[in-house]
């Protein structure tokens, strides 16, 4: 699949020399012991883009993520973030990335203020503009007002607007987001997106998310599907919808499998059970839909037509549903003894 | 580009003069902005910062959990005029001897331990709430956010074992002041002992529930064989032996010795209550004995240090 520019987005970097990489991988593998938890992606992220990568839980993105934040070593292949090497320049690559994990990392018994100093400190912001970017930051994520409460006396949604803040702290140049918005009620996860969006138009950075929620797909300039530990597709979410080129079918029909059978028997089209109804492919959608009516010869109670959406891209690319993968798989890649996860 | 540069250039150059961060995405951002962003984690500096405010967290944890200091002063004083008045009639005798003042120093260094290893067993907290990660990311060595630890938890224990010398007058032991000088010392250096000991024993641990084991399994052999509650000069020989093998006697005797300095005393009464630590005989001189910890503590830090440095 081609790879495109994002659309719509000026592409400088830090520097101002339009298309340098912020973030370049080739061969990237991680294996831990006969289990190879990501077999050898290699892609690019461009400065200022934001970059998603898809994917069922176990296959491989927190593990992608993790190297390139230095917290894994490779087992082959090599990554520069911000220009530096994630193996042999874990220091520089540590100092220009924020991370925002998708387990809180705050400390509930200081207050916010006290844990985004405490992070100042670790980072080596300049004490002159510690206050002033403190406030800055506590400003852009909504909680000027909350800065001397314990962080124990805060919500799911806030907390994770903290660690935001946390993680734009020191300037970073990439804000590595694993799964910001897991575990929250949707009323929170659209205002964490309005957020994330708001402090990227204002902070001018690099954001590389991964996310299971195909909605918050659409968010990113570009989407890598990742599944057992490869990256299947990568492109801007339009093209990889338009590639697909057909529409989504969905039917509710007196007989399944007398449905699915009939299907391929009279109009050569593959369907399977997906979600409680029998789901296939076929370009213009709604032309068929009359066809299907005075042909398939199995009552249809219900029918629903839809434009392709990023799950059909996963369908397309993985042969199954995002959830479908999810509940196949469990969390058996996250061995990492600092990122030994506590699920909420 | 090379990580020198960015020292070189020095810190907060990333920043424009207001504090708010160079624009980035703008054709006029200046090159600059790429060498200015500092690299931390080289500079002794950098190092430093982070000692300080790993120190300066446990500080603040610890003065904002009030319920933690009563009742950690609850059961060493539990130990010093329940335990402790409930066996003087046993020991007086002729002498009329108070028990409490024997027990004084062991009871101050039960603070000290039972402190210590809870500032550091604090580790496993932080590593399953997740705030240990926070501190591993950041772009510093991992030696400073040890030694942070350890100072901070050292000197939590200090303060503890510090309140407990204000107890002195009330067991009979004098306000010498050179002697509260010296007591203090011993225990600051007996609290980064045993901090140093917790967070080796948090590096290897990374269940919550692993907390109780150690503390069973561990700190209490190790309390009741040091001397701290009763007198080691009249032991039967195994006894004797793991009195000697336990690290904490070699702590506990310095605080004992410098107690007793001050006190009137039998030469029968001193030699049953104030044996030292003997090697076949011979008296370890008090200064050996806290020369033992501090190595003891220097060795065991290096090994924790070694152990939060690994990777994956």
């Amino acid at each position: 699949m081609s790879r495109t520019e994002p659309q719509g987005q000026a592409v400088v970097d830090a520097s101002g020399t339009a298309g340098q990489h912020s973030i370049a991988v080739e061969g990237l593998a991680k294996s831990y012991g006969d289990l190879v938890a990501v077999k050898g992606v290699t892609f690019n992220v461009d400065a200022g883009e934001t970059f998603g990568f898809l994917g069922p839980n176990g296959a491989g993105k927190s593990t992608t993520i993790s190297m390139l934040c230095t917290l894994v070593d490779p087992t082959s292949g090599r990554a520069t973030v911000a220009g530096f090497d994630v193996v042999t320049q874990r220091s520089s690559v540590r100092q220009h990335i924020g991370l925002v994990f998708q387990d809180t990392t705050l400390d509930d018994y200081l207050t916010a203020a006290e844990n985004l100093k405490f992070h100042a400190e670790l980072y080596g912001v300049p004490r002159a503009s510690v206050a002033r970017r403190l406030a800055d930051v506590m400003e852009m994520v909504g909680l000027a007002d909350r800065a001397d409460s314990l962080v124990r006396t805060f919500s799911g949604g806030m907390k994770r607007r903290l660690e935001i803040a946390r993680g734009l702290l020191h300037s970073p140049r990439v804000l590595f987001l694993d799964e910001p918005t897991v575990g929250l009620d949707p009323q929170t996860r659209s205002n964490i997106w309005e957020y994330v969006t708001e402090l990227k138009r204002r902070e001018g950075i690099t954001l590389f998310l991964t996310t299971h929620y195909m909605d918050e797909a659409e968010y990113c300039d570009r989407i890598a599907i990742m599944d057992h530990g490869s990256i299947v597709a990568i492109d801007t979410p339009e093209a990889l919808k338009a590639s697909i080129g057909e529409d989504r079918v969905e039917l509710h029909t007196a007989d399944d499998t007398a449905a699915i059978a009939a299907l391929a028997d009279r109009f050569g089209i593959d369907a399977s059970v997906s979600e409680g109804a029998v789901a296939f492919h076929v370009a213009a959608g709604e032309q068929f839909v009359p066809r299907l009516f005075a042909e398939l010869g199995v009552g249809i109670t219900s029918i629903r037509v839809a434009r392709p959406t990023l799950d059909d891209v996963f369908m397309t690319y993985t042969g199954r549903t995002i959830r479908d993968a999810e509940a196949s798989s469990g969390d058996r890649l996250r061995s990492s003894p600092f990122m030994r996860a506590r699920r909420g | 580009m090379v990580d020198d540069q960015g020292q070189q250039v020095g810190a907060g150059s990333a920043l424009a003069p207001g504090g708010r961060p160079a624009p980035r995405a703008g054709a006029s951002a200046p090159a600059a902005s790429v060498v200015g962003v500092r690299v931390a984690g080289g500079t002794l500096n950098d190092d430093l910062r982070a000692i300080r405010v790993v120190w300066k967290r446990e500080l603040i944890r610890f003065s904002r959990n009030r319920i933690r200091i009563v009742t950690s002063l609850v059961q060493p004083i539990l130990f010093l005029f329940v335990l402790g008045t409930g066996l003087s009639p046993i020991l007086s005798g002729s002498d009329h001897f108070n028990f409490r003042t024997f027990m004084f120093p062991g009871v101050i260094g039960m603070t000290v331990l039972f402190t210590a290893i809870f500032s550091a067993i604090s580790i496993v907290w932080d590593r399953e709430f997740g705030f240990l990660r926070e501190m591993l990311v950041a772009p510093v060595h991992r030696s400073a956010l040890v030694l942070g630890k350890c100072l901070g938890g050292a000197t939590v224990a200090t303060i503890q074992g510090a309140i407990m010398l204000a107890l002195a007058g009330a067991v009979g032991v004098p306000y010498h002041p050179l002697m509260l000088l010296i007591l203090i010392g011993e225990i600051a250096l007996t609290a980064f002992a045993l901090t140093v000991f917790g967070v080796l024993m948090a590096s290897r641990i990374s269940q919550i529930e692993a907390f109780q084991v150690v503390t069973q399994m561990v700190v209490l052999p190790m309390f009741f064989l040091s001397g701290a509650i009763f007198p080691t000069s009249k032991l039967p020989q195994w006894l004797a032996v793991l009195t000697k093998i336990d690290p904490l006697s070699y702590a506990v005797d310095p605080l004992r010795r410098t107690v007793f300095s001050q006190i009137a005393l039998s030469p029968r009464l001193n030699a049953l209550l104030n044996p030292g630590v003997t090697w076949n005989g011979w008296r370890l001189p008090t200064l050996l004995e806290l020369a033992m910890v501090a190595v003891a503590a220097g060795v065991m830090l290096f090994v924790a240090i070694l152990q939060f440095s690994r990777t994956d």
